[in-house]
């Protein structure tokens, strides 16, 4: 166990014993050494590394450190920044898990119900990597997720760049109670005003949040920039039906799955994508309200 | 929270803040406010004593089985198997054997006495040696110098199997192989009572499905076993039931039950059975084995694969009443899914066949139950097993055939309540106090909670929580009522009887009961039962183990009974003893002197004495037996006397539902009950906040879920208990105290009933918010959300 006090000597204490596996908040890490699943042979902790538990402002971005807590996120101050962010944080489990659990814990775990990673899909986030030799490359979330580029050895995650785009974003979570739980299905919403673009994430659905292109292209086309910014709310339940319908696609007859009629979904599926046409409709018109 | 469900009459919720007297329950008796001058009491029947232990469990000094240690343990793991059903080719340990650091592994090769135990029946293997039958079945057992070794070692063993197709519809298990050689019916009820002919001018019909809700208790299984210098072994663990488990321990051990002794250690929370008996087993045959002391701690997936389950039940109705909605006969179909084993599902189908109409008046019923054999996981004892299924089932007959008369579910519900003096369907006079009508009376007319638009000051907790997805527009409410009833004490002819003894010596009293304290407040009650009867506040209860008297498991809220009347009446001979010599001096009967404070006096307070000074140094000692009157089994038309006490509930739940993402919250539960009289106010309240708080879990979450017999994610991320934001308002809006003649101290056990009724009330109060059927528990979000 190391407790390197700067990115850098984090890097390097990896470098120095590539099988030792970095912890911040060890809200998932531990869990699964306390069960046995995993036996690293070493940790390098990276709660006493100072740089990356706050954020600074970079040309119009926000340069969060990858070690901020949930708890933090969830602050006013950050909500009045990155609103969808700090709701997300807000629903990312207890206080225990939200004290402990960290942003860049959420994207290295890359679990399907991380909460922050549909809303780091919706604002086009990317991430600082740290390498060894003070080396950094930037690469965009959706693509660590996607799988397209991964951490390589003795890398880190030492910061996400998250556009400021002063406008309203939400984030909404169907869960299966009330008290804090993983998500069944997430959606952010986040207006880029500059852009002219809604962009919309959905988590908990697939491995990695899900951009419904397609919809998104189609909303914002319908939407007055320059003028009050509502839509009737057909079109919010058009759109709704629009990214449910994306990303929960009905099967190929080839596919389908014994006992449904060809083409058609089981019932619990056919909610899910219900539920993610509501969270969609839901998280736009509440961004546009 | 419903894991903590036996913590919470243990600990924390005793010093709840304006529970005691005086609470919107207590109005049942009209109590008349005592005198400014004279303080109220602080210990004996019907105060809000608090745990002696509440103290070190919220402080976390109390020691459970899993902080037990030991001089020279071992650690041992169990091998389990990883299919519902397959054939065991073969089992080779040697690998696991050469491991550094492995002392000893076991299988069912090394079990010395008999192959299998269980409850009734001896039906299940120690190990299994042949076939698996469940997904988490034991297959071997591993000691070893540290934990990881042992579990290292157990997944080193290599077991061929054959793997076989499971049988997990319990509907194809009369027609599947048999899975054991006992074939797969483990009991069949055809209950029949009166006139098979009759026909209603209106019939509802209904198909209801329960899940399997797990105890979850808070602390998994634990156990340490120590072996003994004349070949015998000690097993400390938290046993619910110790004697049993010694019986059936020594049995597999092939050792007399004199030479195993089971010390129950603190309890971490027990809705049953709490131990799975495999483990303690297990552990003690390595204990014997090696010489030394082994210790295992499951982890929490071991334990939802290993313990009992509430039995996953189908059920098929038809009520059929007259025009004025009074019933007239009731047809029902009910089956139990027991699992490979058959444990106590041969009392859960009694309970369920026997209650299948509720707590109403039922001309003619015709009820078939069946109790089945699948490759499911295990189920067995689970608070109000057999009455919960059947009451989610009974009630929602009852909404449907209000629904087709045009009446309020509450008033089809009071035409039909049963009273003291009505006959079961099982043919048994229900003689002791039933005030349904009473109970529902109070649910019914108890305020409704405020709208949200109605009361803008406070927050309004929308389905899904705060920051949540819930929308206002699209939250419908809705209410719904359950009336419930399950039995107390074993049925069918079960010897019920306890034995506890009672000592007073100085100013101190102590009693040794082998009934356990799961949780439940069983010590509670019995310290209060010797400070009325003795007036010495100072009581002591001895940790229990098999040395002392058996007292039955602590299941079917029987330890207030049977224990509770044990202690009383030893305490009573206690009493006897020490009056009877001041009696004579002062030539009065010892019914003349009363025991306060610790000093004696006569009726006319004349004459006055300590109890100290009445001792004069002798320790005086009395070992007293309750054993309520007997019952019969259930014939073969299931009929016969076979129940000792019902206890009855009636509870409002008040729903909001999100009818878009079928998200639902439960606002309010409104409780009335049957207590016969409260002991003790603050525990009775927290052991009827966590009954309703279990079946709030049951009605919309919880559901240990198979996929072809496999359990799915044994985990509590998956397997969702309700927080504290699920935990509805909970009002406890009248309990009725109407003593039971025939219960020591007119007293009805308080935690079994509302985990009975609550699934019931809720899935009524989501089936008037969305107009959907809602036959299946736990209710599932596509079908709260209304249709598109």
């Amino acid at each position: 166990m190391t407790l390197p006090g700067s990115l850098d000597e984090a890097v390097a204490a990896l470098a120095a014993m590539p099988t030792a596996v970095p912890v911040a908040g060890g809200t998932d890490l531990m869990a699964a050494v306390n069960s046995g699943l995993l036996r690293p042979a070493g940790l390098v902790g990276l709660g006493r590394i100072n740089e990356i538990r706050g954020w600074q402002y970079q040309d119009g971005a926000a340069l969060l450190g990858a070690g901020l807590t949930h708890a933090r996120m969830g602050r006013p101050d950050f909500a009045a920044l990155i609103p969808a962010l700090a709701t997300a944080a807000r629903s990312a489990g207890p206080p225990q898990i939200r004290n402990a659990g960290t942003l860049g814990g959420n994207i290295a775990s890359a679990q399907p119900t991380g909460d922050a990673l549909p809303v780091l899909a919706a604002l086009e986030a990317s991430l600082v990597i740290a390498g060894p030799g003070g080396a950094r490359r930037e690469i965009p979330v959706g693509r660590l997720l996607a799988g397209l580029d991964l951490l390589r050895p003795g890398e880190l995650i030492g910061y996400v760049r998250v556009p400021l785009l002063h406008a309203p974003q939400t984030f909404l979570k169907a869960t299966a109670r009330t008290g804090p739980s993983r998500a069944v299905a997430s959606v952010a919403v986040v207006l880029d005003p500059a852009r002219r673009s809604v962009r919309c994430a959905v988590g908990a659905v697939a491995p990695m949040p899900l951009r419904p292109f397609d919809a998104e292209n189609w909303v914002s086309s319908l939407i007055d920039w320059d003028g009050e910014r509502t839509l009737a709310p057909e079109a919010l339940t058009a759109f709704g039906d629009y990214v449910g319908a994306a990303c929960i696609p009905d099967p190929a007859p080839a596919v389908t799955l014994e006992g449904t009629e060809p083409g058609t979904l089981p019932p619990a599926v056919l909610h899910l994508r219900r539920t993610v046409a509501t969270l969609a409709r839901r998280a736009l018109g509440r961004a546009l309200a | 929270m419903t894991g903590m469900g036996g913590m919470a009459g243990m600990g924390g919720m005793e010093g709840m803040a304006g529970m005691g007297d005086g609470g919107p329950g207590s109005v049942a008796t009209a109590s008349v406010p005592p005198p400014a001058a004279v303080e109220p009491p602080t210990h004996g029947i019907g105060v809000s004593l608090p745990s002696a232990d509440a103290a070190a469990k919220a402080q976390g000094t109390f020691p459970y089985a899993a902080d037990l240690w030991a001089e020279g343990l071992l650690w041992a793991a169990v091998l389990r198997a990883p299919h519902p059903h397959a054939r065991i080719l073969s089992i080779d340990t040697s690998a696991a054997a050469r491991m550094p650091g492995v002392r000893a592994i076991v299988t069912h090769a090394d079990v010395p006495g008999d192959a299998a135990h269980g409850r009734g029946i001896a039906d299940r293997p120690v190990f299994a040696s042949d076939l698996v039958r469940h997904h988490g079945e034991p297959i071997a057992a591993v000691a070893a110098d540290h934990p990881d070794t042992a579990r290292l070692a157990a997944a080193a063993i290599a077991v061929e199997y054959e793997v076989l197709e499971p049988v997990t519809d319990p509907e194809q298990a009369f027609s599947a192989e048999p899975l054991h050689p006992d074939g797969n019916l483990i009991r069949h009820i055809p209950l029949r009572f009166g006139d098979p002919d009759v026909t209603g001018e209106v019939i509802v019909e209904g198909l209801y499905r329960i899940g399997r809700q797990d105890p979850a208790p808070i602390g998994a299984e634990a156990g340490l076993a120590v072996p003994r210098p004349d070949g015998g072994v000690e097993i400390y663990t938290a046993s619910t039931d110790p004697h049993a488990d010694r019986d059936l321990a020594a049995a597999c051990f092939g050792l007399t039950p004199e030479h195993v002794k089971v010390v129950v250690t603190g309890v971490p929370g027990a809705m049953g059975d709490r131990e799975d008996a495999g483990t303690q087993l297990a552990l003690g045959l390595l204990a014997l084995r090696t010489g030394h002391p082994v210790k295992l701690a499951a982890t929490r997936e071991e334990s939802f694969l290993s313990h009992a389950h509430r039995h996953p039940t189908l059920l098929r109705y038809r009520h059929h009443a007259d025009a004025e909605g009074k019933l007239l006969k009731v047809e029902a179909q009910i089956l139990l899914d027991a699992g490979a084993y058959a444990d106590s599902s041969a009392e859960a189908l009694a309970a369920a066949v026997a209650f299948a109409c509720g707590p109403y008046v039922v001309p003619h019923a015709f009820v078939e139950g069946w109790a089945v054999r699948t490759n499911n996981p295990p189920s067995g004892h689970v608070r109000g097993e057999g009455a919960m299924q059947v009451c989610a089932a009974y009630e929602g007959q009852m909404d449907k055939l209000a629904a087709k008369l045009g009446l309020d579910p509450a008033e089809l519900r009071m035409r039909n309540v049963m009273a003291t003096g009505d006959l079961l369907p099982t043919g048994q006079t229900v003689t002791c106090p039933a005030p349904v009508a009473e109970l529902l009376r109070a649910v019914r007319d108890y305020p409704l909670p405020a709208l949200p638009m109605d009361d803008p000051e406070d927050d309004w907790l929308l389905p899904g929580g705060p920051d949540g997805a819930g929308e206002p527009g699209a939250v419908r409410r809705g209410v719904g009522y359950g009336l419930g009833m399950v039995h107390m004490l074993g049925a069918e002819g079960a010897d019920e009887v306890s034995t506890a003894t009672v000592k007073v010596s100085g100013s101190v009293a102590t009693v040794i009961c082998a009934a356990v304290e799961t949780g439940q407040g069983f010590s509670t009650l019995a310290r209060q039962i010797v400070q009325e009867v003795l007036g010495i506040e100072d009581v002591y209860i001895a940790p229990v183990d098999t040395d002392q008297p058996p007292c039955g498991p602590a299941a079917h809220s029987r330890h207030t009974w049977v224990s509770g009347g044990a202690v009383e009446r030893a305490a009573r001979m206690v009493r006897t003893q020490l009056l009877q010599p001041l009696a004579h001096q002062f030539g009065m009967s010892t019914e003349l002197l009363s025991i306060a404070d610790g000093k004696i006096t006569s009726y006319d307070g004349v004459l006055s004495t300590t109890v100290a000074e009445a001792l004069d140094g002798k320790e005086l000692w009395a070992t007293a037996q309750c054993r309520p009157h007997p019952t019969e089994p259930l014939d073969d038309s299931g009929q016969g006397d076979a129940f000792v006490g019902i206890a009855f509930c009636a509870v409002r739940a008040v729903v909001d539902v999100d009818v878009e993402l079928g998200s639902v919250r439960v606002v309010e539960m409104a409780v009335a009950q049957d207590v016969g009289r409260i002991l003790n106010p603050a525990q009775a309240r927290a052991r009827i906040e966590a009954g309703i708080t279990q079946g709030v879990g049951a009605a919309l979450t919880e559901n240990l879920r198979t996929n072809a017999g496999q359990v799915r994610r044994p985990n509590l991320t998956a397997y969702a208990l309700p927080t504290a934001l699920d935990a509805p308002d909970i009002h406890i809006v009248k309990l009725v105290e109407e003593r039971d003649v025939v219960a020591p101290f007119g007293a009805k056990a308080i935690s079994a009933v509302p985990v009975v009724t609550s699934p019931a009330a809720v899935a009524a109060a989501v089936r008037a918010a969305t107009g959907r059927p809602v036959n299946r528990l736990p209710i599932r979000p596509q079908t709260a959300a209304a249709p598109e």
